[in-house]
């Protein structure tokens, strides 16, 4: 195992748009808007950002290809900028590149931006878009609902549990994001909803209903990073870093070879089991103090927390059900709204996710602030189908902690 | 050792629209059409053309059968999804037949099944006929009710044959009873009782009468007589004029089925055939711009079993009475199909043709490392405990079946029949792949359910006419043990 990234990196500033149907924002107002409130967090100006990543994953339906859109939108003066795209895991993926660039030391100061401009398809859900030449000729006739809502059928076969009992669990997950979306003024839907509009809401992919998927929303995100020293030399006192990076990307096993049952992310608990490791975390059910989950469907959400280490296998429904996962339970998830609420920009969640650890660890997420201040904050960012995926792990928590 | 018929199958889509539904909503317009209410007609299901109906006909009847061994492959209709690419080639291909095969598209006349049959029976080596006909008809028309969908297939060759054909005569004039052109989408017929005095009662009997000519056989040595006709009450006359007895008359399948066009002929061999005794004489005629006549004796050898045919096909039924359904799967009515479905289905040909076995055959890998069977083949082995490179030797997966590992009925994603049943399939032998489903209730999925390969559309490029085929996964019927 390598040393890791653990400690070596800074959040030195973040920004956030407010997320939703922006009928009146392209993506470089979105960029602009985020990177503005970074800035300023950060204390620096434009010229003092030495590398930059921009994360989007339908360019197509926004900004068009390479990392011009965000070198433009910002007038960043002719820096190195890479454009990435990894799913819904785009978003990390920039923080990850700009993190490694600062690590290196080929970057004092590194912007990672995701943003995401969706809602000029005509109509509802994800755009629709081709797979590749060969995948259109041979995958089945997917949309992503459909794909996950498979985990329902798979997880209750394997842990023989109801419908009832599944839909219950998946519906509480909803209403509580809901919930805490509503004390959070830059989330998507802001709306408290019952178990009952949950459960009775027409179906999208059986098992899901309509509430048990995440919204479309436009919106960007961004970190400005740098090392904890050039974070004090800059006047930062109370610094949050970055405790584990990591990624794992699906490589057919799960498509192809029948060792996988279907019921839960293999990615995921391979990247877990190494950013515990990164972050020297023992007991991560004891230690997380706040987690924000790719619950781009709650039944993602639900066997997500069992991938996780955060439930033991086969125990997420009775957590869920029990409050854990509340915002006043002993690890809170999706304490801003999570994508279900505060809404899914692709290109801009994963760095959303840790804009919301980044503000509760430093005390200053508002209404929607956890009393006891976040030692470690986790992020899960998931891109792709539960079949095959890529999966992004961020770990932050309080420098020298 | 003799040449002869040496199995038969057939396929008949599952979907049966109840003639009830149609005459129910064109009742206002065409009340006349009353008297064709009985019954129900067999549909494609909105993924099924031609060209899948004959692949599966053709599967069923090679039931047990080495198909390398067949030499030549005739495709018999007229409702060929291409004009311009060989229909026979894109079914060899589905069969995985060997590319050093003769493949001939027969067309353009009601009897064509027929001819190609009796082509195939002047040859020495092994050939498959296959005859399949999906024909769009008029909203309102009496053909769009005595019309149905199928196909059927007969292996011909040299071997123990469950039929010789003992003699056969033909005539070719250009008596047009109806004709579609390329630029015409339907039929356009003349009037019924020219049609049957002038054609099939002028044409017919002097073909026959030459067919028992040349066998030294007489009309009452007829054991089945299986002649379709588009006209009613035409077959039992041909029948009495041309003195065959009346019991011998092949049921038409007219209330199970409808009149499959093309493939009739050889589909009413096949019903006969499934309960032919040896010894029974068949006599199958097919007309269309004049007539072939085929005779036939069953020999010893009829044994049609471990195959659904023509019996177990209609036993594989699903009523269907959403009558506006049908003219949606048949683009008779304009529907709105929403935004999603605008998606570009283009299929880049050099990646089809680089895929070939992939997709049209679907064959995956086996690797000769570690025996892990995989879909699709690949230069490097799944098996995380291998990962060997180019180890793997094809491995057919068509023909085998599997279970459901995970599913789902979406109603989110555009389909012409929503909701889209799809999931994971995992094979008995191993490998696996995330699939559509077809043929399928979204009610009655559940994980474990055994599932076989079907041969089907897998999508519509609407923008420019092109369809591509893929397998989908279907339910294997309690009926289906032996698939």
């Amino acid at each position: 195992m390598p040393a890791g990234i653990r400690d070596k990196v800074a959040i030195l500033g973040m920004g956030c748009s407010k997320f939703g149907e922006r009928w009146e924002s392209d993506a470089a107002d979105l960029m602009v808007e985020a990177f503005t409130e970074g800035v300023k967090d950060a204390g620096i100006e434009t010229k003092q950002i030495d590398a930059a990543w921009l994360s989007t994953a339908i360019e197509e339906q926004h900004v068009g290809k390479s990392a011009v859109p965000l070198a433009t939108a910002l007038r960043l003066p002719f820096i190195p900028v890479t454009r990435v795209e990894n799913f819904c895991a785009s978003g990390t993926e920039a923080f990850r590149g700009a993190v490694y660039a600062v690590a290196s030391g080929a970057a004092d100061i590194a912007l990672a931006l995701g943003v995401e401009k969706l809602k000029d398809t005509g109509y509802g859900g994800l755009p629709q878009r081709g797979r590749g030449t060969l995948n259109n000729q041979t995958w089945p006739n997917l949309s992503a609902p459909g794909l996950f809502a498979q985990l329902g059928a798979a997880y209750r076969a394997k842990h023989d549990v109801s419908r009832d009992d599944l839909k219950r669990a998946m519906a509480h997950i909803s209403v509580k994001s809901h919930d805490n979306a509503a004390r959070n003024p830059k989330a998507h839907l802001r709306n408290r909803i019952t178990m009952d509009t949950v459960l009775n809401a027409p179906l999208v992919a059986d098992p899901l209903g309509l509430y048990d998927c995440c919204g479309v929303s436009d919106g960007a995100a961004c970190a400005i990073v740098t090392t904890p020293e050039i974070a004090r030399s800059l006047g930062k006192t109370d610094l949050v870093s970055v405790k584990a990076l990591q990624l794992s990307v699906s490589n057919g096993l799960e498509a192809q070879h029948n060792s996988w049952d279907g019921s839960y992310f293999h990615t995921t608990r391979v990247a877990a089991k190494r950013a515990y490791q990164e972050a020297a975390i023992n007991d991560p059910r004891k230690e997380i103090s706040l987690v924000e989950v790719h619950d781009c469907f709650s039944v993602t959400e639900l066997v997500t927390l069992e991938d996780l280490q955060l439930s033991a296998e086969g125990d997420a429904i009775a957590d869920v059900l029990d409050g854990f996962y509340d915002a006043d339970g002993s690890i809170p998830c999706q304490i801003d709204g999570g994508l279900k609420c505060f809404g899914h920009p692709i290109g801009a969640s994963g760095l959303r996710m840790i804009y919301e650890m980044y503000l509760q660890i430093l005390g200053r997420a508002g209404e929607r602030q956890r009393g006891t201040r976040p030692r470690l904050g986790m992020t899960h960012n998931l891109g792709g189908f539960p079949h095959q995926n890529v999966c992004s792990i961020a770990i932050v928590g309080r420098y020298g902690d | 050792m003799a040449f002869g018929i040496l199995a038969a199958g057939a396929y008949i889509p599952r979907l049966r629209l109840q003639r009830k539904a149609i005459i129910d909503a064109n009742r206002w317009f065409a009340p006349g059409l009353s008297s064709l209410g009985k019954g129900e007609r067999s549909i494609c299901n909105w993924d099924e053309d031609t060209i899948t109906m004959a692949v599966e006909a053709a599967r069923d009847a090679t039931i047990g059968r080495a198909r390398r061994e067949i030499k030549s492959l005739y495709f018999a209709s007229t409702t060929f999804p291409f004009l311009d690419r060989l229909n026979a080639g894109v079914v060899a291909e589905a069969l995985s037949l060997p590319d050093d095969l003769i493949a001939l598209d027969v067309a353009s006349t009601q009897r064509c099944g027929t001819s190609a049959l009796a082509q195939a029976l002047r040859g020495t080596e092994a050939s498959i006929v296959i005859a399949a006909d999906h024909r769009r008809t008029r909203t309102a028309s009496s053909i769009e009710l005595t019309a149905g969908d199928g196909a059927a297939a007969l292996v011909v060759g040299e071997g123990e044959p469950i039929a010789r054909l003992l003699a056969s005569a033909r005539s070719t004039v250009d008596f047009v009873d109806h004709f579609r052109t390329a630029e015409s989408e339907y039929d356009y017929q003349w009037e019924e009782r020219w049609i049957r005095d002038a054609g099939y009662m002028t044409i017919v009997p002097p073909v026959i009468a030459r067919c028992l000519d040349a066998a030294k056989l007489k009309a009452a040595d007829v054991t089945h007589f299986c002649m379709p006709a588009m006209v009613p009450r035409v077959v039992g006359a041909v029948a009495k004029a041309a003195g065959i007895v009346e019991a011998a008359v092949a049921d038409s399948l007219a209330a199970v089925c409808g009149d499959t066009s093309a493939a009739h002929p050889l589909l009413l061999l096949v019903s006969v055939l499934e309960r032919a005794k040896p010894g029974d004489r068949i006599l199958v005629v097919g007309f269309g711009q004049g007539a072939d006549a085929l005779l036939f004796e069953c020999t010893g050898e009829i044994d049609l079993k471990g195959r659904l045919g023509n019996a177990g096909h209609l036993a594989r039924r699903r009523e269907e009475t959403n009558y506006p359904k049908f003219l949606a799967f048949n683009d008779l009515i304009e529907i709105d199909r929403g935004m999603r479905s605008e998606t570009d289905k283009q299929t880049p040909l050099s990646s089809l043709w680089r895929n070939r076995d992939t997709v049209t055959g679907m064959i995956g890998g086996q690797c000769t490392v570690c025996g892990t069977i995989q879909f699709p083949i690949t230069r490097v082995c799944v098996n995380p405990n291998c990962n060997a490179v180019d180890t793997q030797e094809p491995h057919p997966f068509a023909g085998k079946t599997g279970r459901v590992n995970s599913f789902t009925a979406d109603r989110l994603t555009y389909s012409p029949d929503p909701p889209a049943c799809y999931g994971m399939v995992q094979f008995d032998e191993g490998g696996r792949w995330m699939m559509d489903f077809t043929d399928v209730e979204a009610d009655k999925l559940e994980v474990g359910m055994r599932m076989r390969m079907m041969f089907r559309i897998k999508d519509v490029d609407a923008q420019r006419g092109f369809r591509r085929y893929f397998w989908k996964a279907a339910p294997v019927d309690n009926a289906e043990g032996g698939m």
